[in-house]
């Protein structure tokens, strides 16, 4: 006579499932995916809200845009750091008006209306048994012998590309075309996105893959396998962080700010680690699992303000193309 | 038979649901927008790579289908099948298959590096085309056996009763007759690529049209110029679609009694060896990545998270769906306004095609509550240039053929179709059928514009699995994937194929 309690469980979970508020979030694909961090975040945030929040995925600022202010949109949580101008301008988002003070990022952080949730660093993975001599710079990785096998990322069609764009520019500024003539005969191939450049990687195709200075931390924590590292490199790492804004227009005020207030919250925090396989932006070191405590980080970061970003995106992206090109 | 008001609303609807939606986009961004050289530079790159891909794929295809034609060897009816894989493998499962075998640390450098020869570099011109012959030549075999098979036995005896030359009388003039609508299809396929292009380029240099209207939405929200790249990839899927249709013939070879074919030609020792040369290479170039991505997939195979099965289910479905869809909508499309109509469809950006029916639907309904119809309808217009080239060149015989007996004997309608044309049409809506599974099977779903978190297809998982680490589990999908686009389309094709000779 088991299934007369489950129906009767059923038939009282309906209406109050159906009841209850809906928060809408759009977040990238890779966020809301079965193995990314929005199933643990939805489940932790609906435990205290009483709501039922859905994520909505894909192309999080192409969807905004179109839509404008006739938006579904609660919350969007997943802005790329070089690529938040955009969206400012469109007016769609309010002010966090959350206490910024508890974020960890390495960089000062005083913006109002993105509020970071993680952030991370450009860097070369390489795997240990086929990478002899790591170069420990910049510099050192453009002299390295060009039998060094490295796939990188296109910045047309990638965050990760376009960071380290970025980053080149910032560490050779005039000299960017010609850092990368130095890497272009390293460089095995571009691809469209991370993924593919790191299955090329993990395939054995190549032995330094453009990622993140975190990516070993997934090897090492969920496959105990220690070969992959992220070379560190004296000049400093370009960073990257993602954050959430809160929709203007939402019909949920209420709801949506209880969200942007748990993103900051330990709960949030401490599932970042090991499900985004980034750094919580607001979670003191100590705390950290330890796999990630023990990751070798930079000491120097370099960042452009997004308006900066804006600016220098098409020469950097340019220097990219010209010296890939020769 | 379809009468021809109802035949031109198909062709009409059709090009709407391709025309539309770019119409949209263009609509809400004002206009068109100027193009930098570099755009034009991509748009030259991707027409030659195109063509150069498309030639080179119907060349090839042309011994292997002759060998196939004339030949009959155990396990050629799984080749024949096997012959659909690489055309529906999601893009990077695809290339890493390549990649293991022509790759820097792939199959060939290894067993090349202790002969002491120098090291095969796949990245360039050569590894783009490389790519996309891997992807089309097989297709491009399977359009030009179904015009072997078509020819009546009766034909072959008659050029060896007359001692007339096989190639000269029969093969050549149905050459003619298939090679420009096979190279029609996989111009406009590649004209759409842009991963394999990059990836194997192995550069910036390797920019294509779709990779700027990916950049121009993606990161610079550009509507305007990726509308206008959209109205540029239309014009040449039209050129290329008349072009080819214009410089095939269609006068077939009338009707054979349906016999089995027997061959007097071809019987020498060299065209034997000839014909298994073309053939065993063909299986190697297919097989061997094929296997590679079998053996990647198998550790994980077992252990797949269940929400993989449950975007199995969801892609079973869009792909029976679609291939009913297609199959009905393909019925009342096989002229030749229906065959150009139908290019379009693959023509255009997905991209600028998912943000059409976005801005679209967006007054009307929530989005993601039509994912899975819009899935379909896209799917539908993605699979139909595939199917129509395969069904038509068999109507139009039908039509030929058996139209004025037809006509005398005054069927018309329903039983005009159940007595003549479908039992001609069998073995190609088999494989039409077959192919269209596949296809859907293996697309990405519309662009995400549609998607919410739970209605993932099976490819999308693929990418999930990917982009959070998952590589094994990634690859073991992908296996599944294959297992089942082939299972799909074998059924299919079979079924087209029962009880009929080959």
């Amino acid at each position: 006579m088991k299934a007369i309690p489950l129906v009767a469980g059923l038939t009282l979970a309906v209406p109050a499932f159906s009841d209850a508020a809906e928060l809408i979030v759009y977040a990238p694909d890779y966020f809301a995916s079965d193995w990314g961090p929005g199933p643990g975040i939805e489940a932790r945030f609906e435990e205290r809200c009483a709501c039922d929040l859905i994520y909505r995925t894909g192309g999080l600022l192409p969807r905004l845009l179109l839509e404008g202010e006739r938006t579904e949109a609660d919350v969007a949580i997943g802005f790329s750091s070089d690529l938040t101008r955009r969206a400012r301008e469109s007016g769609l988002f309010a002010p966090h008006g959350q206490d910024l003070s508890a974020l960890t990022l390495p960089v000062e952080w005083t913006d109002e209306i993105f509020l970071p949730f993680n952030y991370s660093h450009a860097a070369f993975v390489y795997d240990t048994t086929r990478v002899a001599e790591v170069p420990t710079s910049f510099a050192a990785l453009l002299d390295a012998p060009d039998d060094v096998r490295i796939v990188i990322q296109d910045p047309r069609s990638s965050v990760s590309g376009l960071a380290l764009a970025l980053w080149v520019q910032h560490v050779f500024d005039e000299d960017a075309e010609d850092a990368w003539a130095a890497l272009a005969p390293k460089i095995v191939t571009v691809t469209q996105g991370w993924s593919e450049a790191y299955g090329l990687f993990t395939d054995g195709e190549a032995d330094m893959v453009l990622s993140f200075t975190t990516s070993p931390a997934y090897h090492i924590l969920a496959e105990d396998d220690l070969t992959k590292s992220a070379a560190i490199f004296e000049e400093g790492h370009y960073l990257l962080v993602e954050s959430a804004a809160q929709i203007a227009g939402t019909d949920q005020p209420e709801l949506a700010a209880e969200f942007m207030a748990f993103i900051l919250s330990e709960t949030f925090q401490g599932m970042i680690p090991t499900t985004n396989w980034s750094l919580p932006s607001a979670l003191p070191e100590a705390e950290w699992p330890q796999g990630f405590q023990d990751l070798p980080l930079p000491e120097t970061v370099l960042f452009y303000p997004e308006d900066e970003a804006e600016a220098i995106r098409d020469a950097a992206i340019d220097a990219w193309r010209r010296g890939l090109s020769n | 038979m379809a009468s021809r008001a109802f035949q031109l609303g198909a062709v009409a609807l059709i090009a709407g649901l391709v025309v539309g939606p770019v119409l949209a986009v263009l609509w809400r961004s004002g206009g068109i927008t100027a193009l930098s050289p570099a755009d034009w530079g991509a748009l030259r790159f991707t027409v030659w790579q195109a063509a150069l891909s498309a030639f080179l794929s119907v060349v090839l295809a042309i011994p292997v289908a002759r060998a196939l034609a004339r030949r009959s060897f155990p396990g050629r009816g799984t080749l024949v099948a096997l012959m659909g894989a690489p055309f529906i493998l999601p893009v990077i499962v695809a290339i890493l298959g390549l990649l293991s075998v022509f790759g820097g640390n792939g199959l060939l450098n290894r067993v090349a590096a202790p002969l002491g020869l120098p090291r095969f570099d796949v990245y360039g011109i050569h590894g783009v085309i490389l790519a996309h012959v891997f992807f089309n030549m097989p297709l491009a075999v399977r359009l030009i056996l179904q015009g072997w098979l078509s020819i009546p036995s009766e034909r072959f005896r008659l050029a060896a009763s007359l001692d007339a030359s096989v190639w000269r009388l029969l093969e050549a003039p149905m050459l003619r007759r298939t090679c420009p609508g096979a190279f029609a299809v996989i111009f406009v396929i590649c004209l759409g690529t842009f991963a394999v292009a990059l990836t194997l380029g192995g550069g910036p240099w390797a920019t294509t049209v779709e990779l700027a209207i990916y950049q121009a939405f993606k990161f610079d929200f550009d509507l305007g110029k990726a509308a206008t790249l959209a109205l540029i990839q239309l014009a040449l899927g039209l050129s290329a679609g008349l072009l080819a249709l214009r410089f095939a013939p269609i006068d077939g070879f009338g009707a054979g009694l349906d016999r089995a074919i027997q061959r007097w030609d071809g019987t020498s020792l060299s065209v034997r060896l000839l014909d298994t040369a073309a053939i065993a290479l063909a299986a190697a170039f297919l097989l061997v990545p094929l296997a590679s991505i079998a053996l990647a997939g198998l550790p994980g195979l077992f252990q797949l998270p269940p929400q993989v099965w449950e975007a199995t289910m969801r892609s079973l479905a869009v792909a029976l769906g679609a291939t009913g869809l297609t199959v009905a909508v393909a019925l009342m499309l096989l002229n030749r306004a229906g065959e150009t109509a139908a290019l379009l469809g693959i023509s255009v950006s997905g991209l600028v095609l998912g943000t059409g029916y976005f801005l679209l639907l967006q007054p009307l309904i929530r989005p993601s509550a039509v994912a899975l119809p819009v899935t379909l309808v896209v799917n539908t217009l993605m699979a139909l240039p595939f199917v129509l080239r395969v069904l038509r060149p068999a109507m139009e015989d039908a039509r030929t053929d058996y139209g004025r007996l037809a006509a005398s004997l005054g069927l018309r309608g329903w039983a005009l179709w159940r007595v003549v044309y479908l039992p001609r049409l069998r073995r190609p809506l088999g494989f039409a059928a077959g192919l269209t599974a596949a296809l859907s099977m293996g697309d990405l779903g519309v662009i995400t514009l549609f998607a919410n978190s739970e209605g993932a297809t099976l490819p999308l998982q693929i990418y999930r699995l990917m982009s959070s680490y998952q590589m094994e589990s990634a690859e073991a999908a992908a296996l599944l994937l294959l297992s089942i686009s082939l299972a799909l389309f074998w059924v299919f094709d079979r079924g087209g194929r029962m009880h009929a000779p080959t």
